[in-house]
């Protein structure tokens, strides 16, 4: 209500103001009333959840209470903005009736972006506090069933031992996906006539093995190789044949990478190539793979990550990788903590070669530009 | 004999025929200019010398020997005749100097010191020796166009195809390129030019050819071209270029 009559100042009642002539600020208050009592409210809630953690917190350590009895005192600190927007907002009601139109869409605009973020700071608490809210129900269950520290000291050792395992078999299998799935891009974009019983294989192999779930792959091979009897194709160990399972599959998303990576390459690029008298294969080498793989970098980490992931799938084989070491860890006490571990160590894993990934890719780009 | 002998050459892209039939001769240190508005087939003929582009009737003679058709080795042939394009082509991920070194040491069995003293010495002539260790984004583009002429000169070629090498570039980075060239013509250099510089390919040139949907409608000495053109099509396109003060 308030603002429909602020806004009305410019051509209504006061037409004979000097400001008539200037466009309103935008319209604030009524934001900045939301985002207070929305805020006002946040606050109530997180100080009781915050109060009620702390009171549980007891039993584990006061450090912990200690963190939540500063967490619930803090969170008042949350109204501070929506009172500035408040403010601001009616700051640039006094600078319009004041006849200042320019200062006071300054205030209006800051009042709205106060309003804003405010919601930006609620968006970021209440997920906060729903965790809190999770972890702390029915007497703390959650916590004690998936984060009992007893828990995690009493398997992490040998959880670190079996996810050397996973490390083995992913690692191993990335190589032969780097290498097969080249091989696999580069058969379907051979040109012309003669090749194309390769083009159609490449193709074959990519739809066979991508649609394939890796799970029933690692099984079929796993199980089915040995049962076959072939010498030396049937004496391997579980871990061979998960590694070849995991590759096959992978071969299949990696090889259409590398293919997206290749076309992305103009063909003007394969034009200068071949002007210098380089064959079809030395174009490929030297032009167009350098460039190619340096835009799919982060796709192939992206895989890798996947891969790492999938190789908690080999426990079918009958494997003790980490995820299985959990298993029996979580089936002999009763708890899942375990499993979270695993979970954690996959993080822990995969969070520097990310970063590694977009380091190699910066430093490369600030070489081609200083 | 003539260097390069274009003989009937015919290209089609579907139904569309963009050269229909072109004879052209082209001797040994001889400068030949091809002007005629876009889509006359300009770079489709220059493309088709050099085998970037396969041709669908006709001949092509380089030094008599036929480079054309089957069974015919297009690298030795590029290695004989180059070409320099409109969007300079460098390598993004290759220094300005392994650029250079590139033909030479994978295309002409130059051993590797051998072609870094080549590339130091082109990068000498084309005046940037001090970027030899910058990457092409870093340059500008008449600094890229002249990297582009000294890879292709690295080649040691015969003949040198020039496909409209300043369209792409800004005015007044025009004229570092064009003297690159009117060295070249000065050195003796075969070269071919499709270009919109009007007053170069008149300055530069010892004869002028324009084309015309596919046809190559009228070639003579530039002054005769430009002042006296037989063909009333010459004359619209000339009168054309004049009005919009390219000329």
């Amino acid at each position: 209500m308030t603002e429909q009559i602020h806004a009305g100042r410019g051509d209504g009642e006061s037409s004979s103001l000097p400001t008539s002539r200037h466009s309103p600020p935008p319209a604030s208050l009524t934001r900045a009333f939301t985002s207070l009592t929305i805020a006002s409210l946040v606050v109530i809630a997180g100080w009781y959840v915050f109060s009620v953690a702390a009171a549980q917190a007891e039993a584990i350590g006061s450090a912990v209470r200690w963190l939540c009895l500063g967490a619930a005192a803090l969170s008042p600190v949350l109204i501070l903005p929506p009172i500035a927007a408040l403010r601001d907002s009616l700051a640039a009601r006094r600078k319009w009736a004041a006849g200042d139109s320019a200062t006071s869409r300054i205030f209006a605009a800051a009042s709205r972006g106060r309003s804003l973020g405010t919601f930006g700071y609620l968006g970021a608490y209440l997920p906060v506090l729903f965790i809190v809210v999770v972890l702390t129900a029915n007497d703390g269950a959650v916590r004690t069933v998936f984060l009992s520290w007893d828990m995690v000291t009493l398997t992490f050792g040998g959880i670190l031992r079996a996810l050397m395992l996973n490390v083995q078999i992913a690692v191993v299998s990335m190589l032969i996906v780097l290498v097969l799935g080249l091989v696999i891009a580069i058969g379907r974009l051979l040109p012309g006539k003669p090749f194309r019983p390769i083009r159609a294989l490449a193709i074959a192999w990519v739809d066979l093995f991508r649609a394939v779930p890796a799970i029933i792959l690692i099984y079929l091979i796993g199980f089915g190789l040995p049962l076959t009897g072939i010498p030396v194709v049937a004496d391997q160990s579980p871990v061979v044949y998960a590694i070849l399972a995991l590759a096959l599959t992978y071969s299949a998303y990696v090889s259409e990478v590398y293919r997206a990576g290749i076309e992305t390459i103009h063909p003007s690029q394969v034009a200068a190539g071949r002007s210098l008298g380089l064959s079809a294969s030395k174009t490929l080498r030297i032009v167009v793979l350098p460039q190619a793989i340096r835009r799919i970098v982060p796709a192939l980490l992206t895989f890798f990550v996947g891969m790492q992931k999938d190789t908690a799938l080999v426990g079918i084989l009958g494997l003790v990788d980490a995820f299985a070491q959990a298993r029996i860890y979580s089936a002999n006490y009763f708890n899942l903590t375990p499993v979270v571990v695993v979970c954690a160590l996959f993080i822990i894993l995969t969070i520097p070669q990310t970063r590694l990934v977009d380091g190699l890719l910066a430093r490369d780009r600030r070489r081609k530009e200083s | 004999m003539a260097l390069i002998e274009i003989r009937d050459v015919r290209k089609r892209y579907g139904a569309h025929e963009v050269l229909k039939g072109i004879h052209l001769d082209v001797d040994r240190h001889e400068v030949v200019s091809l002007i005629g508005a876009s889509g006359s087939g300009k770079s489709t003929l220059l493309r088709c010398v050099n085998a970037l582009e396969a041709i669908d009737g006709g001949q092509i003679y380089v030094d008599g020997d036929l480079v054309s058709g089957p069974g015919v080795d297009v690298d030795r042939l590029r290695r004989r005749v180059g070409i320099v394009f409109q969007s300079y082509n460098l390598f993004p991920h290759m220094t300005v100097k392994a650029n250079i070194e590139v033909g030479p040491v994978h295309s002409g069995g130059v051993a590797r010191p051998e072609a870094a003293q080549l590339a130091i010495d082109l990068l000498d002539r084309v005046g940037l020796a001090d970027k030899a260790d910058k990457y092409p984004d870093q340059l500008s583009g008449g600094q890229q166009q002249r990297v582009a002429i000294a890879r292709a000169l690295a080649m040691r070629p015969e003949a040198i195809l020039l496909d409209e090498i300043t369209s792409a570039l800004d005015p007044e980075l025009v004229a570092e390129v064009l003297d690159m060239v009117r060295e070249l013509a000065l050195s003796g250099m075969t070269m071919i030019l499709a270009t919109h510089e009007m007053s170069f390919a008149r300055e530069v040139s010892h004869r002028v050819c324009f084309l015309s949907e596919g046809v190559l409608l009228e070639q003579g000495p530039p002054d005769i071209i430009f002042s006296d053109p037989s063909e009333p099509r010459t004359r619209d396109f000339l009168q054309r270029v004049i009005s919009a003060g390219r000329l």
